[in-house]
């Protein structure tokens, strides 16, 4: 039986909706449900499957529809019992946390004249008004949301760098300011490096990473993917940032990390960086590093950018002096960079219990940097890799729901959340396809990130676990094994603490390395001496 | 580039305003950094066209809408209603004729009246002789040889049907600080009473009573008395546990107070001055009919400023519900009016009930009535129990006004002014409705009072409204 039940004037966020609909789905008696709002689409959608579409009639995106498709009226009646009662309880437990509530921004603005940040995480269609609404009223922004259009983007980024504010994003899901995490963030050492990045879990790994060798951040703002890759976005925010950054005091040195930008963006960055004066560290991923610069050292990738970023903060002059403290250390010393022959000793080791048939690397990511940082280094090195996030047309996934070949999943794309929350809230869509790619007779080693921090799920390396064991013991069963890399992106001062998530994994087997560029370094080393030879 | 607001932020104190997913704010409060949530709702309840109209209004305006509605709130906070006398409202009523029916809300035809209103209407006509029974009067006011109008085109408000005609004594307040005035009827009391409804000869024969005993009675006090200075009276009946709407126990006791001194001096016949008093004392609300035109005229003086979004009329016919802006005159937006959420009397349920109805919607657009819901402890059950209902109601009216009164005052949040000049922009931006309290009639003439509640105005009247102003005024 098909049920709707209706509570007008209740709105909720997407994600205590999405939530509240996997809750249901998992009831006894339930065959499917659907807890949303009343919008067009949402409307079309129930109607679509079935559902009375009438009952909808003269509802709007701000009232709440349960809709239940169960068994017998019992069941359904517990299942909108349930979705009342999630989204209630979410909404009591918040009430307990401190935080001050009010009905509008205005009113927010009158209870506090002098809140100065904005954090925007509402549905794309109104996060460019509430941004322009903050900006306008001299608050800097941070806009969580995507599905904000480019126009919209590019007048909002005018406006703010004509008051001289911080435009963060949109699709900005990262930033630390004064030390305070902003959205999904890493508990930090506050210190002298200031990074701007154009790219989430990037920002995160650098940050974290910096933390690691001892070194602190000052200030990390994000600036939403766009900003430097988009010509007419023109890095507005990364140029102010870095402006900003550079009259700083206490910041001394500067980190930029992106995806490739437009070349006229990036002449101007590095420009701004020479201008500053302190000396900088630019990693953009996927693109082959420029020859350092006296003071401005081009990365290879984030591990390279944080160690270049910590030892500039620790006073070595130059990029040519860095580099040379680099060579001195080797293997996993502080400053060392990966040793080639470890990494190598380790990967054929793993790759010597692998039976015959298991050939391809799998990385499946909840992080979009960090599944690039893997896909990139891969497809170069295993020559051909297929992705949803490949740019080379001819390897890029047709069905992202199948494997073929050696594959790097970013399970944080727009095709894995549609409706969904993001892997690294709910790390269920990851567990599932970890355990189906350890089904795999031809999976020969598994590549994942665990990021944790603000935001993260509270045990993201737990939520793996059950997979982790189901791939080794699958493998197992067929008289192989199942190398499993990993990295955890995280400080000991999170939530969820660095060495509990990495004790979990590696009490499951896990080999885990110090970064995610380590864990594809070794995996992509077990999928060439696995691979050799196959027609990929 | 301008890197000094950002360097400010470095340099002080993180203080978020966080809108969506409420475990960013949580976070940052763990961390130590100031952060307040939210609670977002779409604007206009995703309603495009609304949206639309209210970009184009921040986008830019041909008048300088801010400084317009500080002028509006200037002159609502500025008036100063002082009953100044009762006469017969042919005399004093603007416009009033012998042919002429007034009533509540905005404009309806005899065929769209709802039932408490048809009452009142047949009640008028008996009253004025024009018919004889019942019957005779429905056919005069079907024939078209009667005119109806709502009392707020002839200055004037009624609650309930709000029915006016020629040869009724009413109240006529002056705008001291503005000079306009504005009239009401003398309020029947409580049962069968014309303004639910009701004609039976019980209803016309005290409304005739009132016209020929009472009305001169208290006419000849207030000659001795002088004018009453009604923001004064306002301003302590809010200290006193009414609110001006729904309680008026205080105000009506202080009227009696002020005026018993000179009624017993009176040269009338002291069984018919006891009559009066008893019947002031047996009526709580005989202060609502003296409240509300003083604040009709308190806002009118607001009406008609270019470039204004404040609402200077909120009223109801019981078929729709009407307002209107200062900076639209003679504008009226209207949606159905609402089904009210109350307690009902013994006997009586939500079955009976006709649909919101009333020109007394006029103190909640002065910012007293439900706005000033945290003064009247004693009702809270009307907004859902305790006093923290009634202290939410007025909190949440703060968020679609723009200002704050100086004269009206809430004991329990610490003497705050009451929220004062409600903005249609507010309104539709943040989906907050003016809360208004109010009676509820029975469905059927003839019955009357059947139950008090609050009602929840119709969106789409404010959303009309807010589209209409952006077609006038964004550039």
């Amino acid at each position: 039986m098909k049920r709707i039940t209706v509570k007008r004037g209740s709105y909720y966020d997407s994600v205590f909706l999405m939530l509240a609909t996997r809750g249901l789905k998992g009831l006894a008696g339930v065959r499917d449900a659907i807890v949303a709002m009343a919008t067009p689409m949402n409307a079309e959608l129930l109607s679509d499957m079935g559902f009375p579409a009438a009952e909808l009639d003269g509802l709007g995106p701000n009232d709440l529809v349960v809709a239940v498709d169960a068994e017998d009226e019992a069941s359904a009646e517990a299942a909108v019992k349930e979705a009342f009662d999630s989204l209630t309880r979410k909404k009591t437990e918040s009430a307990g946390s401190g935080v001050v509530r009010t009905g509008s921004f205005d009113a927010a603005l009158t209870l506090d004249p002098d809140a100065n940040v904005a954090l925007i995480s509402l549905p794309g269609a109104y996060a460019a008004r509430e941004a322009r609404k903050a900006l306008e009223s001299g608050l800097h922004v941070m806009v969580f949301s995507d599905n904000v259009s480019l126009d919209e983007e590019i007048a909002l980024k005018r406006l703010a760098v004509s008051k001289g504010l911080l435009m963060m994003g949109p699709d900005c899901g990262t930033a630390i300011i004064n030390g305070k995490p902003l959205c999904f963030a890493n508990a930090v050492r506050r210190g002298t490096i200031g990074v701007v990045a154009a790219s989430g879990t990037g920002l995160q790994e650098t940050t974290c990473l910096i933390d690691r060798y001892g070194a602190g951040v000052s200030q990390a703002i994000g600036t939403g993917g766009r900003d430097m890759k988009n010509a007419a976005v023109g890095g507005m925010t990364s140029l102010l940032a870095i402006e900003a950054l550079a009259a700083d005091p206490v910041t001394k040195v500067l980190l930029v990390i992106g995806k490739p930008p437009a070349p006229e963006v990036a002449a101007k960055v590095v420009a701004a960086l020479r201008a500053s004066g302190k000396p900088s560290v630019i990693h953009f991923l996927g693109l082959k590093p420029a020859p350092d610069e006296e003071r401005v050292a081009y990365a290879a990738d984030l591990e390279e950018a944080s160690l270049l970023a910590a030892l500039f903060s620790e006073g070595v002059p130059t990029a040519e002096a860095a580099r040379s403290r680099m060579a001195e250390d080797t293997g996993n010393d502080r400053y060392g960079r990966p040793d080639k022959i470890s990494i190598e000793t380790l990967a054929a080791a793993e790759a010597s219990r692998l039976a015959k048939g298991q050939k391809w690397l799998r990385g499946l990511y909840t992080g979009g940097t960090l599944a690039d940082e893997a896909l990139f280094m891969a497809h170069a090195m295993l020559g051909g890799v297929r992705s949803n996030n490949q740019i080379d047309p001819a390897w890029k996934m047709t069905d992202p729901l199948r494997s073929e070949g050696h594959v790097v999943i970013d399970l944080g794309d727009d095709f894995f959340t549609a409706g969904k929350p993001h892997p690294m809230i709910d790390p269920a869509a990851r567990a599932e396809r970890l355990a189906k790619e350890g089904k795999d007779p031809e999976t020969a080693v598994l590549l994942i990130d665990v990021v944790i921090g603000y935001g993260s799920h509270a045990d993201p390396a737990g939520a793996c676990v059950p997979a982790i064991r189901e791939a080794k013991a699958a493998a197992a069963s067929r008289g192989g094994y199942m190398p499993i890399i990993a990295s955890v992106t995280g400080t000991q001062a999170d939530p969820q603490g660095y060495a509990s998530q990495v004790a979990a994994l590696e009490a499951e087997g896990v080999i885990v390395m110090p970064s995610n560029y380590r864990a594809a370094l070794v995996a992509v080393e077990i999928a060439r001496i696995a691979s050799e030879g196959a027609v990929i | 580039m301008n890197a000094k607001p950002v360097l400010d932020l470095f340099g002080g104190e993180l203080r978020a305003i966080n809108l969506g997913l409420e475990s960013f704010a949580a976070d940052l409060v763990r961390e130590g950094a100031a952060a307040v949530q939210v609670d977002w709702r779409p604007p206009a309840g995703g309603d495009r066209k609304a949206i639309a109209a209210l970009d184009a209004i921040a986008a830019g305006t041909t008048v300088d809408v801010k400084k317009a509605n500080a002028e509006a709130v200037r002159r609502i906070l500025a008036a100063e209603p002082t009953v100044i006398g009762i006469g017969i409202a042919k005399d004093v009523v603007p416009g009033m004729a012998k042919d002429l029916v007034l009533h509540a809300g905005p404009p309806v035809t005899w065929e769209k009246m709802c039932g408490p209103l048809r009452g009142a209407v047949i009640g008028g006509l008996i009253f004025e002789g024009l018919a004889k029974t019942p019957e005779e009067a429905e056919a005069l006011a079907a024939s078209g040889r009667i005119r109806f109008d709502p009392c707020h085109h002839h200055d004037a408000v009624g609650p309930m049907a709000g029915v006016m005609t020629a040869s009724m004594p009413v109240w006529i307040v002056e705008n001291k600080a503005f000079g306009n005035k504005a009239y009401c009827t003398l309020n029947e009391g409580l049962g069968k009473v014309l303004r639910y409804g009701a004609y039976s000869a019980e209803v016309i024969d005290r409304l005739a009573w009132m016209r020929d005993e009472l009305a001169p009675i208290l006419v000849a006090a207030l000659e001795r008395f002088g004018p009453i200075d009604m923001k004064s009276i306002l301003a302590q009946i809010l200290q006193m546990g009414d609110e001006g709407h729904n309680r008026n126990r205080a105000g009506t006791s202080l009227i009696i107070r002020e005026l018993a001194p000179h009624i017993v001096m009176l040269d009338f016949p002291k069984e018919k001055l006891s009559k009066a008093l008893a019947f002031l004392n047996a009526n709580d609300h005989f202060f609502l009919n003296m409240s509300m035109p003083s604040a009709k005229c308190s806002v009118d003086a607001a009406a008609g400023i270019e470039g204004s979004s404040i609402i200077t009329t909120m009223a109801r016919n019981g078929t729709e519900f009407g307002i209107k802006l200062s900076g639209l005159p003679g504008r009226w937006f209207t949606g159905p009016a609402g089904v009210v959420d109350g307690l009902y009397l013994p006997g009586f349920g939500p079955e009976d009930a006709a649909r919101d109805i009333g020109d007394s919607v006029i103190t909640e657009t002065s910012g007293i009535g439900g706005f000033a819901m945290a003064a009247a402890p004693a009702i809270v059950k009307f907004v859902g129990g305790s006093p923290k209902d009634a202290i939410d109601v007025t909190m949440r009216m703060y968020e679609i006004t723009d200002a704050e009164s100086q004269s009206y005052r809430i004991p329990v949040l610490d003497f705050r002014g009451t929220p004062t000049g409600i903005n249609v922009i507010k309104v539709v931006e943040t989906g907050i409705l003016p809360a208004i309290n109010t009676g509820i009639a029975h469905k059927n003439p003839g019955v009357g009072m059947v139950g008090a509640g609050l009602v929840k105005p119709p969106e789409n009247a404010f959303r009309d409204a807010l589209v209409a102003f952006a077609e006038k005024y964004a550039i």
